[in-house]
C-alpha cells in the first residue's frame, strides 16, 4: 500500500509529463526555479515553463527596451552560464554590453539581422528546431496563429525556449504560444529613497497563460534576480547593495 | 608517372582571323607588325606558306614574290591573349594547362586521359574539336615536356610510351630540342643534322662547344631533369571533377553530380582530418560558359548532407540551356577539424557543430553578413566599445564591463532632441523627442566620454541617464561644452 505522499509524487510526475505533451513545456531546473519566485504562482504547478514559446507585446520604443531587458532577465535565470542564445530581429537596437547587466554574457549571443518578415519567421523556426541552443529571441512585428503554431511545434521537438517579441503589432489575435506578456516601465527603485536612477522596475502583465492564471506584478531586477517591489524587504536589499 | 601533352598551332593567328572573318578563309594573307621601320611578317596563312612565305620575312620582300598578298596588321600581344583563351578552354581536359609561347600549349594529362578512353582518343578528341573551330593543331603525349614538344612539331608518333623518349627523339633534327638560333647554326655547321648524332656525346664536351643550353635541353627531354611549368589557373589543392558524357540540363542531374562530388571530396577530407570552410561548385556549359555557386561554413565541415543542403538553395540559379558537360567542386579554404573546438563555449563539441550548421544554413539562405557576434573592445566611446567577432571560436580577451551602466537599446544614429534646463551641467528638466514631451524626474550624470583624437576628431559627449514620469529610462548626451550652444541627442533606452 502506497502512502498518500508517494501517490501525490507519482501524480505530480505524470502531470509534468502530460504538460510536456500538451506543449506547456518542461519544468525549469529546480535550482533555477527560485529566480521566478515573484510570478511562479501564475503557472501550472508553480513552475515556469521552458521548452516552449513565450510571446511579448510592446508598443513604444522605451517599452520595447524594457521588454528586451525582461526577456534577457528571464533567459539568464534559466540559462546556464555558457548556453548559446540566438537573437533574431529586424533593425536591431540591442546593445550587447547592456545585456551583461541582466546576467547574459553578450559574447554568447549570436545576432541575426534580417529584413523581411518571412525570412525572420523562417530563421526563428530553424533556430527553434536546433536543440543545441538554449533560447531564441525573435523580434518581429506580428505573429499570426499559424506561425505561432509552427513555432510551438518546433520547440516541442527540440526543447528550446523561444521568446517572441512583437513590437507594434497590427493585430493582437490569438496565438498558440504558452504565455503572452506585456512589460511596461515603472518608476525605478532606489533603496532608502536615494536620488538618481535605481534598479530597473517593470509593470509585468501576464495576459495569457495556458493552464495557469494570468496576473500582474510590479517587479524589479535587483541583485541579478527578479524581486517583487511591493513587498520587498528593504534592509536585505540595502545590505546587498553595500556588499555589491 | 607524369604525362604531358603538347599542342602545337602552326597557324594560330591566321586560323583565328579566318575563323572570325570568313572573307579571308582560304586566302593567302600574312599578319605583320612594324619593327624598326619595316613591316615584319609574324604569321602566315597556309596558302601563303605554300607560296614560300615564312614568318620573319619583310613584307616588301613577300610582295615581290607574290604581289597579290594580303597584309593585315596585328599586335604583338595578340598571340598571348589567344593562347590564354585556348588554355582556359583546355581546362575541360585537364586542370593543369600552361602556355608555351609563341605557338603552343602544354597540358599535364596525368590521370585525365582514361576518362576519354586512352591517350590516343584523348588527343583525337582535342584535335577534332579544335579542328571544328578552324584551328590546325598537332598534338603529342610523352613522359616529358621536351619530348612531347618535339613530337608535336617534328614527329610522326603522337603517343610516346614511357621510356621510349630516346628512340623517338633520335631521328629528329636538333631544332626539336628547343634551342637558340646560334646553337642550331653551329650544330649544322658541324654536320650534326639529327639528334642521334650527338646524343651519346658526353655532357662536358657538348657544354664546352655549344654552351650549357644543349645538355640542359637533352636532360629535360629525357626526363633526367625536371621541368616546371606555370599553369594558367593555379590548381586548387582540393578539387573534384566530374565530366559527363551527355550534357546535363536538369536540376536533378546537377544535384546528383554535386552529391557525387561532395562524397568524393568529403572522403578525402576525412582521411586528411580537414573540413571545408568555403567551396565553389562550377559547371561548364557546352557553349563555353562557366557558372558557379559558392558557400561558406563557420566551422570546418566534412558532412556531406550538411554541405549539400548549403548548396541546394542555389542550384536553381544555374542556367543549363543546352546542358553542362563538366562539374568541378573546389574547396578554396579548408581548416583542420579539431576536437578542441568543443571548448568554444564550454558546450559539447556536438552542440558547436549543430549551431555552426544552423548558422551556415542561415548564411546560405540569407546573406552571410547577417550573422554577428560581439566581443568587448577597450573603448569608452559607445559605438566603439564592441567589436565584431571574426570566427565562432573567438573568446573575449577582456571582460565585459559592468561597473558603468549601459543601455539595453542603443540607437544606430543618435536622434536629436530639444531640451530645457535650468543650470549648466545639470540634466534637462524636460526634453522633446519626436514631438513627445518627457518630463525628467530622476537623473544620473554627467558621464563625460571624450572622443578618441587618435581615431577621430570631434567634441566630447556628456551622457545623462534620465527617467521620465512614466518610468521610461533614456540615455541622453550633450555634444560639446555647455557654453557653445551644444546640441542634445537621445542615444539609447535603458530597460
Amino acid at each position: 500500500m502506497q502512502t498518500t505522499t508517494e501517490k501525490r509524487e507519482i501524480v505530480k510526475r505524470l502531470q509534468a509529463k502530460v504538460d510536456a505533451l500538451q506543449g506547456l513545456g518542461r519544468p525549469a531546473d529546480v535550482i533555477s526555479r527560485t529566480g521566478f519566485a515573484p510570478f511562479e504562482s501564475a503557472f501550472p504547478d508553480r513552475i515556469f515553463p521552458v521548452g516552449t514559446v513565450h510571446e511579448f507585446l510592446s508598443d513604444e520604443s522605451s517599452h520595447a527596451a524594457c521588454t528586451n531587458g525582461f526577456i534577457a532577465g528571464l533567459a539568464s535565470t534559466f540559462l546556464n552560464k555558457d548556453g548559446i542564445c540566438l537573437w533574431i530581429g529586424r533593425n536591431r537596437k540591442v546593445f550587447p554590453p547592456g545585456l551583461k547587466h541582466f546576467g547574459i554574457t553578450p559574447s554568447n549571443v549570436i545576432f541575426v539581422d534580417l529584413h523581411k518578415q518571412n525570412d525572420l519567421l523562417w530563421a526563428i523556426e530553424e533556430a527553434l528546431k536546433c536543440d543545441a541552443l538554449t533560447s531564441v529571441v525573435g523580434e518581429i512585428r506580428d505573429l499570426g496563429f499559424t506561425e505561432s503554431r509552427r513555432l510551438q511545434l518546433a520547440v516541442e521537438k527540440s526543447g528550446v525556449t523561444g521568446f517572441i517579441h512583437c513590437h507594434k503589432p497590427k493585430a493582437k489575435g490569438s496565438s498558440a504560444c504558452t504565455t503572452r506578456w506585456r512589460v511596461t516601465p515603472g518608476m525605478s527603485f532606489t533603496p532608502g529613497g536615494l536620488p538618481g536612477i535605481g534598479h530597473a522596475v517593470w509593470d509585468v502583465e501576464l495576459l495569457k497563460v495556458r493552464n495557469g492564471k494570468p496576473g500582474s506584478w510590479r517587479i524589479g531586477w535587483i541583485g541579478n534576480r527578479f524581486m517583487t517591489v511591493d513587498d520587498r524587504r528593504l534592509p536585505d536589499t540595502l545590505e546587498e547593495l553595500q556588499v555589491g | 608517372m607524369a604525362r604531358y601533352a603538347s599542342l602545337y598551332f602552326p597557324y594560330l593567328l591566321t586560323d583565328y582571323v579566318s575563323r572570325k572573318q570568313s572573307e579571308y578563309r582560304g586566302q593567302a594573307f600574312v599578319m605583320a607588325v612594324s619593327e624598326r621601320g619595316r613591316m615584319i611578317v609574324k604569321a602566315v596563312s597556309p596558302p601563303a606558306n605554300k607560296k614560300g612565305i615564312f614568318p620573319g620575312m619583310v613584307v616588301a620582300d613577300c610582295k615581290a614574290i607574290f604581289p597579290d598578298l594580303i597584309v593585315l596588321k596585328t599586335d604583338p600581344q595578340r598571340t598571348k591573349k589567344l593562347l590564354t583563351a585556348l588554355a582556359e578552354w583546355c581546362i575541360g581536359y585537364t586542370p593543369f594547362v600552361a602556355l608555351d609561347l609563341p605557338d603552343g600549349l602544354i597540358l599535364d594529362t596525368s590521370g585525365c586521359t582514361h576518362l576519354w578512353g586512352g591517350e590516343q582518343r584523348y588527343l583525337e578528341n582535342i584535335s577534332a574539336r579544335l579542328n571544328a573551330y578552324g584551328y590546325d593543331v598537332r598534338t603529342a603525349i610523352a613522359d616529358t615536356i621536351g619530348t612531347a614538344w618535339a613530337m608535336a612539331r617534328f614527329g610522326c608518333e603522337p603517343v610516346v610510351k614511357s621510356g621510349r623518349e630516346r628512340q623517338a627523339l633520335s631521328g629528329l633534327p636538333p631544332s626539336a630540342l628547343r634551342l637558340e638560333e646560334n646553337v642550331l647554326g653551329r650544330l649544322k655547321k658541324l654536320g650534326l643534322l639529327t639528334i642521334s648524332s650527338f646524343f651519346d656525346m658526353p655532357d662536358s664536351a657538348l657544354r664546352r662547344r655549344f654552351g650549357p643550353a644543349l645538355p640542359h635541353r637533352i636532360r629535360q627531354a629525357l626526363g633526367s631533369e625536371v621541368e616546371m611549368i606555370q599553369p594558367v589557373r593555379p590548381v586548387e589543392p582540393y578539387q573534384q571533377r566530374l565530366p559527363s558524357l551527355e550534357p546535363v540540363c536538369s536540376a536533378d542531374g546537377i544535384a546528383i553530380a554535386l552529391q557525387e562530388l561532395l562524397q568524393q571530396l568529403c572522403k578525402r577530407f576525412e582521411s586528411e582530418g580537414v573540413g571545408l570552410r568555403s567551396g565553389i561548385f562550377k559547371a561548364y556549359r557546352i557553349d563555353g560558359d562557366v557558372q558557379k555557386i559558392e558557400i561558406g561554413t563557420k566551422l570546418a565541415s566534412c558532412n556531406v548532407s550538411h554541405l549539400f543542403r548549403l548548396f541546394e538553395h542555389k542550384i536553381g540559379t544555374f542556367e543549363p540551356e543546352l546542358g553542362f558537360e563538366l562539374f568541378v567542386l573546389e574547396a578554396s579554404k579548408v581548416d583542420q577539424v579539431s576536437n578542441e573546438q568543443g571548448a568554444m563555449w564550454n558546450a559539447s563539441a556536438e552542440n558547436d557543430v549543430k549551431v555552426a550548421e544552423l548558422l551556415d544554413r542561415l548564411a546560405a539562405k540569407m546573406r552571410p553578413d547577417c550573422i554577428r557576434r560581439y566581443l568587448p573592445a577597450e573603448h569608452y566611446w559607445p559605438e566603439r566599445s564592441v567589436q565584431e567577432a571574426i570566427s565562432l571560436g573567438d573568446k573575449p580577451v577582456t571582460s565585459w564591463r559592468t561597473d558603468i551602466a549601459r543601455p539595453v537599446h542603443l540607437l544606430m544614429k543618435p536622434e536629436i532632441i530639444e531640451v530645457a534646463f535650468v543650470l549648466p551641467d545639470y540634466p534637462p528638466i524636460f526634453f522633446l523627442h519626436k514631438g513627445e514631451k518627457h518630463e525628467v524626474v530622476n537623473a544620473d550624470g554627467p558621464e563625460r566620454i571624450e572622443q578618441e583624437w587618435w581615431i577621430e576628431e570631434g567634441k566630447f559627449r556628456d551622457y545623462y541617464s534620465v527617467e521620465d514620469a512614466h518610468g521610461s529610462r533614456f540615455w541622453l548626451f550633450r555634444l560639446g561644452p555647455y557654453d557653445e550652444n551644444p546640441k542634445w541627442f537621445l542615444h539609447g533606452f535603458f530597460a
